[in-house]
């Protein structure tokens, strides 16, 4: 079932196809957004174990820009789906960037762009310190957007100027973002522009939401999930569009159509 | 799409970019200058790190133009993708105000840009739309489902939404006729195919009805017996006292057999007509009988 889990995801994203030599998510940005009821946060973690433990000798490496939980966290939750995260980050492949406490600094005109512009630059140094071709192997993992805000007192454009840069390293390199973001957060608004500026920036579209029939034992959401590079790619087989459902398991996650869960 | 913020100078069939998007607030040379990154640039593009400098853009632009088609009576044209980006860094009366500097170049022809309107107010909009003589729009073909928010059913909603769409163009012309044209299009892989509009009111009334298991709608036949229905009530102006009829044509007196008659009679001719009927049947011949009061007697119906 776990195989026949991932294929969904896989497929979807575009990760299906991952060979040696090729960027893992192909250079694509991908935004994750989920609400209160329903968290994404399984996605990423799910991304994770499939980005380091794909092939043996992969020369895959996540950058993790972590605002919202320590690393035991995801030590905890990666071990249980059978990926040892503190191995991984001894050996270079899991580089854990800690911003739990970080706040850039207040009081001065373009106190939050100016940390932003720090923490791109440790982005840039971790870049260049990659072989030139293994550069494109390098996977920005955010956890999560909302949380930047904060650290940068409110300011979004300060935010959206950092995830541009982000993105310019994914065109520029081949390197791929991946970035969580809560919907609800900004669906009170009349026009939610920060969160449409990174829904027009993103390669891949994935909308975690609960059923909507409400609460189920055996179905605990469903998952849209757009793939601009797939729809536009000539002669692709899927077209990008994909909807599914997932149960979350102690130790897995099982993703399945509406009505074919066995 | 991606805000990528790149201006092409389109002149003598060449194109040249001038790139925003790699480095549009001068972040790169910033890192270049403190040897963090290896000074580089964009290939094949001129790259311009200061993007709230429109004065600097502007003179950068019609620098790169005249570049490309010389000093001649060759014009370029300019195409900005995309303004949206710019406006988060400058405000709309300065970028309006490029706009309207370029367009009045005696060295440009023509210059077209690409807006996101979901993201901007109806000020920004409108304010750049009025700049323009034309200005074409792409809405999705079926509006019902708000992106990746409809709920499953709207999938294959959503998968055609992005393969199709509608595009409306709006010409305005120096005598202040303006022309508006639609037209749908369809993303195929040989390219865009454009197909003028034919069932438009199908689409619309299709989607103001609801997708219920159950037909809302009425078929041709039956709209017809509809129309033919004689209203109890209605004044039929054909000079005859106006018959009410209640309900008792078992209790029917004598006096009003005639009549009862003459209105099965009439409705009988209905029917072979094939009018409508509507036939009113009494819960019980034990209640009491209505009145023969009209209550609504005063109304001149």
């Amino acid at each position: 079932m776990d195989s026949r889990a991932r294929n969904l995801l896989d497929e979807a994203l575009g990760l299906d196809q991952l060979t040696q030599s090729k960027s893992p998510l192909g250079g694509k940005a991908v935004l994750i957004e989920d609400c209160v009821e329903t968290s994404g946060s399984f996605v990423l973690h799910q991304l994770i174990k499939r980005l380091l433990t794909a092939t043996p000798n992969s020369s895959n490496v996540v950058l993790f820009l972590a605002f919202a939980n320590p690393f035991s966290h995801y030590d905890r939750i990666l071990r249980k789906l059978g990926c040892n995260l503190a191995a991984q980050r001894e050996n270079g492949r899991f580089i854990f960037v800690d911003m739990l406490n970080v706040q850039c600094p207040e009081g001065k005109a373009g106190g939050g762009r100016s940390g932003l512009f720090a923490l791109f630059a440790n982005i840039t140094k971790v870049l260049n310190s990659l072989p030139e071709g293994n550069r494109k192997c390098l996977t920005i993992v955010i956890d999560d957007v909302s949380l930047i805000e904060v650290a940068a007192h409110g300011s979004s454009d300060h935010v959206l100027d950092f995830l541009h840069y982000c993105h310019a390293l994914t065109s520029n390199h081949g390197c791929s973002l991946v970035m969580l973001n809560h919907d609800d957060i900004y669906s009170s608004m009349d026009r939610p522009v920060f969160l449409k500026q990174m829904e027009y920036a993103a390669d891949v579209l994935v909308k975690v939401k609960p059923l909507a029939t409400g609460l189920a034992a055996d179905v605990h959401g469903q998952m849209p999930v757009l793939n601009r590079d797939q729809c536009n790619r000539r002669g692709s087989l899927n077209n990008g569009m994909n909807n599914f459902q997932f149960r979350i398991k102690e130790n897995s996650v099982e993703y399945f159509y509406p009505g074919a869960r066995t | 799409m991606r805000l990528w913020t790149f201006i092409l100078l389109i002149g003598c069939n060449r194109i040249h970019i001038l790139d925003c998007y790699t480095d549009p607030l001068g972040w790169k040379h910033q890192l270049a200058d403190s040897g963090i990154l290896p000074s580089n640039s964009s290939a094949g593009a001129c790259l311009f790190q200061d993007v709230k400098d429109i004065n600097k853009l502007q003179s950068l632009i019609l620098e790169l133009g005249s570049g490309l088609v010389g000093q001649g009576k060759v014009r370029f044209s300019v195409a900005i993708d995309s303004v949206t980006e710019m406006l988060r860094h400058v405000p709309l009366s300065k970028v309006a105000a490029l706009i309207s500097d370029l367009r009045s170049h005696d060295q440009i022809s023509s210059i077209f840009w690409l807006l996101h309107s979901d993201i901007h107010d109806v000020r920004v909009t409108t304010s750049l739309e009025y700049l323009s003589s034309m200005v074409a729009s792409v809405e999705s073909l079926n509006q019902s489902s708000d992106g990746l928010s409809g709920d499953l059913g709207n999938l294959s909603l959503l998968e055609q939404n992005f393969r199709r769409g509608k595009f409306h163009v709006r010409f305005k012309r120096r005598n202040g006729r303006v022309r508006v044209m639609n037209e749908q299009f369809h993303m195929e892989e040989s390219g865009i195919k454009f197909t003028s509009v034919t069932v438009e009111d199908g689409l619309v009334s299709q989607g103001l009805v609801p997708k219920v298991l159950f037909n809302l709608e009425l078929s041709e036949k039956e709209k017809l017996e509809r129309a033919r229905v004689v209203l109890p009530l209605e004044h039929q102006g054909n000079g005859k006292p106006i018959q009410i009829y209640d309900g008792r044509r078992s209790l029917a007196p004598e006096s009003m057999g005639e009549v009862s008659a003459d209105t099965s009679q009439s409705n009988t001719e209905e029917c072979s007509n094939g009018g409508g009927e509507i036939i009113y049947f009494r819960d019980s011949d034990d209640d009491r009988p209505d009145s023969d009061e009209d209550p609504d007697d005063d109304l001149d119906i």
